[in-house]
């Protein structure tokens, strides 16, 4: 994940260029934003990617919930989100992200689906949320002066979505060496590098890396290696995630529309909590 | 008479046959689901889950259908105006109120000095009941009037009326992910068809709206687009109808100098009579069901403006994996289309 934005506008604008050592804070951030609005030149400031429905929420805004310092579910016992989803630091969350919709800052859950795809590139927005996979798309389509920024610091430090996708293997499995032996075969690091080259993913092991076009040292998205390995954060690695990421995306939309912010906080939670009980604690110990 | 009723069995056999592979499929599809739902509905049942099933009687009736009216007092501040305090005072971890935890407001109405709230254990599915009920007030009307005038139009000979019927049976047979996708673009908020027609018709005086993205107008938009996708499948239906009546009759009114309109109110009304039932009761269970619209165009979204109770019913179910709260949903959907159901064919039956 990182904050999508052309050379060109950080120069027009007058803004700093934040690195993984000095990432925007979040005034500087709403400052950007600001500056982005004032220029005139740009339909909307920040393209959120709101299309996108689905797990895209959690997995690109809970962590700027996170670097405010809330979270979507009380992470040390994973029985309980009072406190972290609607605590004052959730709350301070709800209502700048509210402010980004209702202020005019970013388009709201209504964004057409071809403009989260070409809006940047088109120039409609000055500043993208977006994933690695955007990229390569991206300067095909001409932006020659792309630059990928770190997430904004809002308190508790810059922290952005991670991710992989896992291979398994069934306990009832009949052959479970035939299987572990697939595995292997499939993720070796030729493959890796060509599912990399082929689909634009950050490819998972750094050996696989330098077998890749745009991953390797010096390669064009290198950065999302060092933005990756310095800011990300697992979503909650509970079983109760299912409904909780439910739960969190329905609440960030119902923000972003208008929704008064505490009481849509506290209905997450109740809703969080009563599945937490109704499943006996998912099993954490 | 043996005979004859020998042959009433062998051919009635032969009927049995012919309906076997629909009474199959009927039954394990629709009959044998239904009452898997309707057990599901008093337990705890969960899609995936290692924990044994358990039967918890009416508690996911409760947590649907509870509700608590309250009685807020104004608090005064310095200026003697009346404040009132947040109803999350009294619902979160509030000892002296712990039958009101997690409860949201509803609605709440001024009741002279005093405020009296609505709580709901489920504000969410209260709203998608009275967002289906208007979607099918709206879209009975709609649609099956909208299908009469059209077959009226149709039911005449004309050459290339085929056309015509062509034209307007389409969207019935397009995919409705198809024709929900596509209204997406004509409903789009800033250079969407819609939006742009009616900028070229007034001149640019038209300022753009974000249908789908607006609470006041998501609903309507959904309703439109409904009525008009299902108006050419009862246009056919209404069209059968029409066909059926004798044209001697129509022979008749015009020898007595019947008008136009005294002809369709005393002619084809009531010759239409079973097909008004048909379609309006076909219509009313449609919009009961209304899924896919809902899914594809707006999630539910904006603030819940146009959740449905089959949305939420899926989304429960499987989006959240809890197959007891979607049952729930859909066992208290079935009792509203059979109520209103019934109450139709009684309202409709044949008077002596």
């Amino acid at each position: 994940m990182a904050l999508y934005a052309r050379q060109s506008t950080l120069d027009e604008l007058g803004l700093r260029s934040p690195d993984l050592d000095k990432p925007w804070s979040g005034e500087e951030f709403m400052a950007a934003l600001d500056a982005a609005i004032s220029s005139g030149n740009y339909e909307y400031t920040i393209d959120m990617g709101m299309a996108w429905t689905g797990e895209w929420y959690p997995y690109a805004f809970s962590p700027l919930l996170q670097s405010f310092g809330g979270d979507i579910v009380d992470r040390s016992t994973y029985q309980t989100a009072e406190g972290v989803l609607n605590g004052d630091a959730a709350l301070a969350f709800g209502e700048w992200w509210k402010k980004l919709f209702t202020d005019g800052y970013a388009p709201g859950t209504s964004q057409d689906p071809a403009d989260r795809d070409t809006g940047f590139i088109g120039g409609k927005y000055a500043f993208a949320w977006n994933g690695n996979w955007a990229a390569v798309l991206t300067m095909d389509e001409g932006v020659d002066d792309l630059v990928f920024l770190p997430a904004p610091d809002f308190g508790k430090g810059p922290t952005i979505g991670a991710a992989s996708w896992q291979f398994g293997i069934s306990a009832g499995s009949e052959h479970p060496e035939g299987a572990a032996a697939f595995i292997e075969f499939a993720l070796q690091d030729k493959y890796l590098a060509a599912f990399s080259d082929g689909i634009g993913l950050i490819p998972s092991t750094p050996s696989a890396a330098a077998m890749t076009k745009n991953y390797a040292k010096g390669g064009k998205l290198a950065v999302f290696f060092d933005l990756s390995e310095s800011q990300a954060l697992l979503r909650p690695v509970s079983l109760g995630y299912v409904v909780q990421a439910k739960v969190f995306e329905k609440t960030l939309a119902d923000i972003a529309n208008g929704a008064d912010v505490a009481d849509t906080l506290d209905a997450a939670v109740d809703e969080i909590n009563t599945d937490i009980e109704r499943n006996k604690g998912y099993g954490h110990k | 008479m043996t005979q004859h009723g020998s042959k009433l069995t062998q051919s009635n056999a032969t009927g049995w046959a012919m309906a076997l592979p629909a009474i199959v499929l009927v039954a394990t599809f629709i009959i044998l689901p239904f009452f898997f739902a309707f057990a599901f509905s008093f337990t705890n049942q969960r899609l995936i889950s290692p924990n044994p099933t358990e039967y918890v009687g009416l508690a996911n009736y409760r947590r649907l259908l509870g509700f608590r009216v309250i009685t807020i007092a104004p608090e005064r501040d310095a200026d003697g105006a009346p404040k009132y305090p947040r109803v999350r005072k009294f619902t979160r971890n509030n000892p002296d109120f712990p039958h009101l935890s997690g409860m949201r407001e509803w609605f709440s109405i001024p009741w002279g000095e005093e405020k009296i709230a609505i709580l709901s254990r489920d504000v969410l599915f209260l709203k998608c009941l009275i967002n289906t009920a208007i979607l099918v007030l709206a879209i009975v009307p709609l649609q099956g009037g909208g299908a009469l005038l059209l077959a009226l139009l149709i039911n005449r000979k004309l050459r290339g009326i085929n056309l015509f019927r062509t034209i307007y049976f389409m969207p019935v047979v397009i995919s409705i992910v198809v024709v929900s996708l596509l209204w997406r673009f004509i409903y789009d908020g800033d250079d969407g068809l819609l939006n742009n027609l009616l900028a070229a018709v007034t001149f640019g005086a038209f300022k753009p709206v974000d249908w789908l993205g607006n609470t006041d107008t998501a609903l309507s938009a959904i309703i439109a687009m409904s009525s008009w996708q299902g108006v050419g499948f009862h246009m056919v239906i209404w069209l059968s109808g029409l066909q059926t009546i004798s044209p001697t009759l129509y022979e008749v009114a015009e020898i007595s100098g019947a008008s136009k309109w005294q002809t369709f109110r005393y002619v084809t009304w009531p010759g239409l009579r079973n097909t008004a039932i048909v379609v309006l009761i076909v219509i009313t269970m449609q919009a009961f069901a209304l899924f896919v619209q809902i899914d594809v165009m707006t999630n539910g979204e904006p603030l819940d403006s146009t959740q449905t109770l089959v949305f939420q019913a899926v989304e429960r179910g499987y989006g959240k994996q809890d197959i007891s709260g979607g049952s729930t949903i859909s066992v208290l959907l079935f009792l509203v289309v059979l109520a209103i159901s019934i109450m139709q064919r009684y309202l409709t039956r044949q008077r002596h």
